[in-house]
């Protein structure tokens, strides 16, 4: 339960996906112009990562890895399908984007017409890919720290994206250099804020 | 610049109107600077100019690639799912450059790790998809996908330069910074090999370049 709660807390502050990674770098700063939008792109991010994370985690050590295949029989045991991780994650991210969208729309129409715009663009939102492959590389023990991996660095994209957003709607009232406005203090910002998260990097969890 | 070109069927393959499709991503339709596209992998790889450049090779060929093929299907791909059959367009190219890589430049693969990978997920490229491909011959595609690729490109060599430079005091590897200045009490500045700086040097790139050229300024 310790290491749940601390790979938990690992991927939100020490490994943040914006801050830390910079991925979904794209969609982070094309909707965070206002607070509420942020919020929605952030649940739908979270909910997204924390349910293909551990599907992924189910593929990588079930069929595509070195000897995944063992459990079909003995002649399996050598075979190495890592070369087709990409299309797969890549897929099975499409795929459950696609799912959990027609699900919404049946089960709660509301929180549909919230998320709504954001679920297909996820699909292409780099933190989604990059949440995958960075599992792939941690080789977690079990499915439970997938999981909590997911649900993690979704939790940081949320803070990331509604933070920005709110800092952005207060600059409009700035005097920012009019070539540096928009687009060009929002990377600055965004820089400032990494460097900040840079404090979290020595702690041991 | 992406209205369909129906009636270019003896159109020279570099006509003006081609020259510009390459051309126009390098500089007042930069998919990094103006159009905001694809910016995840500019940030994390640009400390050393090597990288920067593995990766700008990469993008060019399967943004190319990929906008080839799909124009050539464009009219076969049910609308509905086009989104999974781009996905697995560009998974497919991806797999190649990075065995390839693998293969031949097995250092800069490693150092590179998730971030070839996430070349898929790279926002400029689906982007350049939907908004070209899908409606256009596969010549002028060809010349989108170079062209935007470029684009990113150049900026992914810009600070990769300036990291590399400020950061290590190297160029690719090699010492450039004459040793009399380190012994006259010059150091280099570790703090550009951190990442945050890639989003600085980001952010200072779109200043000038929004400088020089006031249509991009952003009014709201």
């Amino acid at each position: 339960m310790e290491d749940l709660a601390s790979i938990f807390v690992r991927a939100i502050f020490i490994d943040n996906m914006v801050f830390a990674y910079f991925l979904g770098m794209c969609s982070y700063l094309a909707v965070s112009r206002t607070v509420n939008t942020s919020v929605g792109l952030g649940f739908a991010v979270i909910f997204v990562l924390g349910i293909t994370v551990p599907i992924n985690y189910l593929l990588e050590n079930f069929v595509l890895g070195r000897g995944a295949l063992a459990w079909l029989g003995p002649q399996f045991a050598a075979v190495d399908l890592s070369f087709l991780t990409f299309i797969m994650f890549i897929a099975i991210i499409a795929a459950m984007v696609q799912l959990v969208e027609m699900v919404i729309e049946k089960v709660s129409p509301t929180l549909h017409n919230t998320l709504g715009i954001f679920l297909p663009l996820i699909a292409v939102n780099c933190a989604i890919l990059g949440g995958s492959l960075f599992m792939q590389e941690r080789n977690f023990v079990n499915i439970g720290e997938a999981f909590s991996f997911g649900l993690g660095s979704g939790v940081g994209f949320f803070l990331a994206i509604v933070g920005i957003a709110a800092i952005r709607e207060k600059i409009r009232y700035s005097a920012v250099p009019a070539p540096l406005r928009g687009l060009g203090i929002t990377f600055i910002i965004t820089g400032l804020i990494g460097i900040g998260f840079m404090s979290f990097m020595g702690i041991e969890l | 610049m992406s209205e369909p070109n129906k009636n270019n069927k003896k159109e020279a393959m570099f006509s003006p109107k081609n020259q510009k499709l390459l051309s126009n991503p390098l500089g007042k339709d930069n998919p990094i600077t103006v159009q905001v596209l694809g910016i995840c992998s500019v940030l994390a790889i640009t400390v050393q100019l090597r990288t920067s450049l593995v990766m700008a090779i990469s993008v060019v060929a399967v943004m190319g690639l990929a906008n080839v093929i799909i124009s050539i299907l464009r009219k076969t791909i049910p609308p509905r799912i086009r989104i999974i059959v781009q996905l697995t367009v560009i998974a497919s190219l991806v797999i190649l450059v990075d065995q390839l890589l693998k293969a031949y430049v097995y250092d800069v693969s490693r150092q590179l790790s998730v971030f070839v990978g996430l070349i898929i997920t790279n926002c400029i490229i689906m982007g350049r998809l939907e908004a070209f491909a899908l409606n256009n011959k596969p010549w002028p595609s060809f010349l989108d996908g170079v062209g935007n690729a470029a684009g990113y490109g150049s900026v992914l060599l810009m600070v990769g330069f300036f990291r590399e430079l400020l950061g290590s005091g190297t160029l690719m590897g090699y010492q450039v910074i004459p040793n009399f200045l380190y012994d006259l009490g010059y150091e280099n500045n570790g703090f550009m090999i951190l990442p945050p700086m890639a989003l600085i040097t980001v952010g200072i790139i779109i200043w000038v370049h929004r400088y020089r050229d006031r249509n991009l300024v952003d009014i709201s």
